[in-house]
């Protein structure tokens, strides 16, 4: 296992201005972090497989938030796993994005939602006869 | 010739005014994080259609009826997979095992090929049902959502097979490094959306 001296070492040199030979210092992970990226996907997949496929969880509300949850923890997994995100790469631009994605990401799908959940909340009631006269449906 | 600025002896020691901003060495991979950002985007929208109208069945099949969810662990299986080989890929491309890593990439190719195969097959069953996305809001947003990640794996297949040909014949060149960099991040950037998608889509769509 000589793996981690030598990542070490590329970092130590990148930052003095090797930059001709960037293409060995940029991350590539160890063997070690791909297999315990893959170990705690696979385990992460297979809860929420289980959970639903056997219906262990009979509160429905309970189940859904446990698989959102457990995605989560998942997609977090695989950024710092497979994707190598750390503060440090790219001199903190990568993560910097990626903060700004996710807080983009979280009001695109948080508002959606809540929006369209009240328009359909207050919805005025209709009656079948309604919609077959007035909206020929 | 100005000769006093060679005099380094007696005047003071230069100053520069340096007018262009530090940047990070690798640009070429901070600017493809950022269309993967920019990605995000498109699969956070679709994800957005498939929230709000995943109920709406139009009188048509369910999230229950359509989604066979043995198949869906094989294919997340695949994809996983095929994410994990590619890191091994990458490992061998580090120490500079040209024929080891052409050997992973091949095996990451084809258990992504293998998602995309089960992929269309579960798509032409759904069709075939008469669950297609022309049936209800619920399978359009579906259909859109996980139709644009299958393209997306589709053609990171061909970026491969293009790279697998490069590194073939030109080796491991700085430039194919880069690329090659460049694939595995789309790679695993695939892989984490359709964690999203099996998750949000599939298993909460069953449950709710």
């Amino acid at each position: 296992m000589s793996r981690p001296s030598e990542e070490s070492q590329a970092h130590a040199v990148t930052p003095a201005g090797h930059g001709h030979d960037d293409g060995n210092a940029i991350a590539h992970g160890t063997l070690k972090g791909y297999l315990t990226g893959f170990v705690l996907a696979a385990i992460l997949t297979v809860i929420p497989f289980w959970l639903v496929m056997d219906h262990v969880i009979r509160n429905k509300e309970v189940a859904i938030l446990i698989v959102m949850a457990l995605a989560v923890v998942q997609i977090v997994v695989h950024i710092v796993y497979f994707l190598h995100m750390d503060t440090s790469s790219e001199g903190g631009w990568n993560m910097l994005a990626l903060i700004f994605t996710v807080v983009l990401v979280v009001v695109v799908l948080g508002a959606s939602f809540w929006v369209m959940y009240n328009e359909n909340a207050n919805m005025m009631p209709m009656s079948p006869q309604y919609v077959h006269h007035h909206l020929g449906a | 010739m100005n000769t006093t600025a060679l005099d380094t002896v007696n005047s003071p020691a230069p100053e520069f005014y340096c007018a262009e901003e530090p940047h990070p060495e690798n640009g070429t991979l901070l600017g493809f994080w950022i269309y993967l950002m920019s990605d995000c985007f498109i699969f956070a929208s679709l994800f957005a259609c498939t929230a709000v109208l995943g109920t709406n069945y139009a009188a048509g099949p369910s999230a229950k009826d359509v989604f066979d969810l043995t198949g869906l662990a094989i294919n997340t299986a695949m994809l996983l997979l095929s994410s994990v080989t590619f890191g091994f890929a990458m490992l061998e491309m580090a120490r500079d095992r040209k024929r080891a890593t052409l050997a992973w990439l091949a095996v990451a190719g084809l258990f992504a090929a293998a998602f995309v195969g089960l992929e269309v097959s579960e798509f032409s069953h759904l069709v075939m049902e008469g669950a297609g996305p022309d049936r209800s809001a619920f399978l359009s947003s579906f259909f859109t959502l996980v139709g644009t990640h299958g393209l997306h794996v589709t053609f990171g297949i061909i970026w491969l097979i293009t790279l697998f040909v490069q590194v073939g014949k030109y080796g491991l060149t700085e430039d194919n490094r880069r690329r090659l960099y460049c694939l595995s991040m789309f790679w695993h950037f695939l892989d984490l959306v359709w964690v999203g998608v099996f998750s949000f889509v599939y298993l909460v769509g069953v449950l709710r």
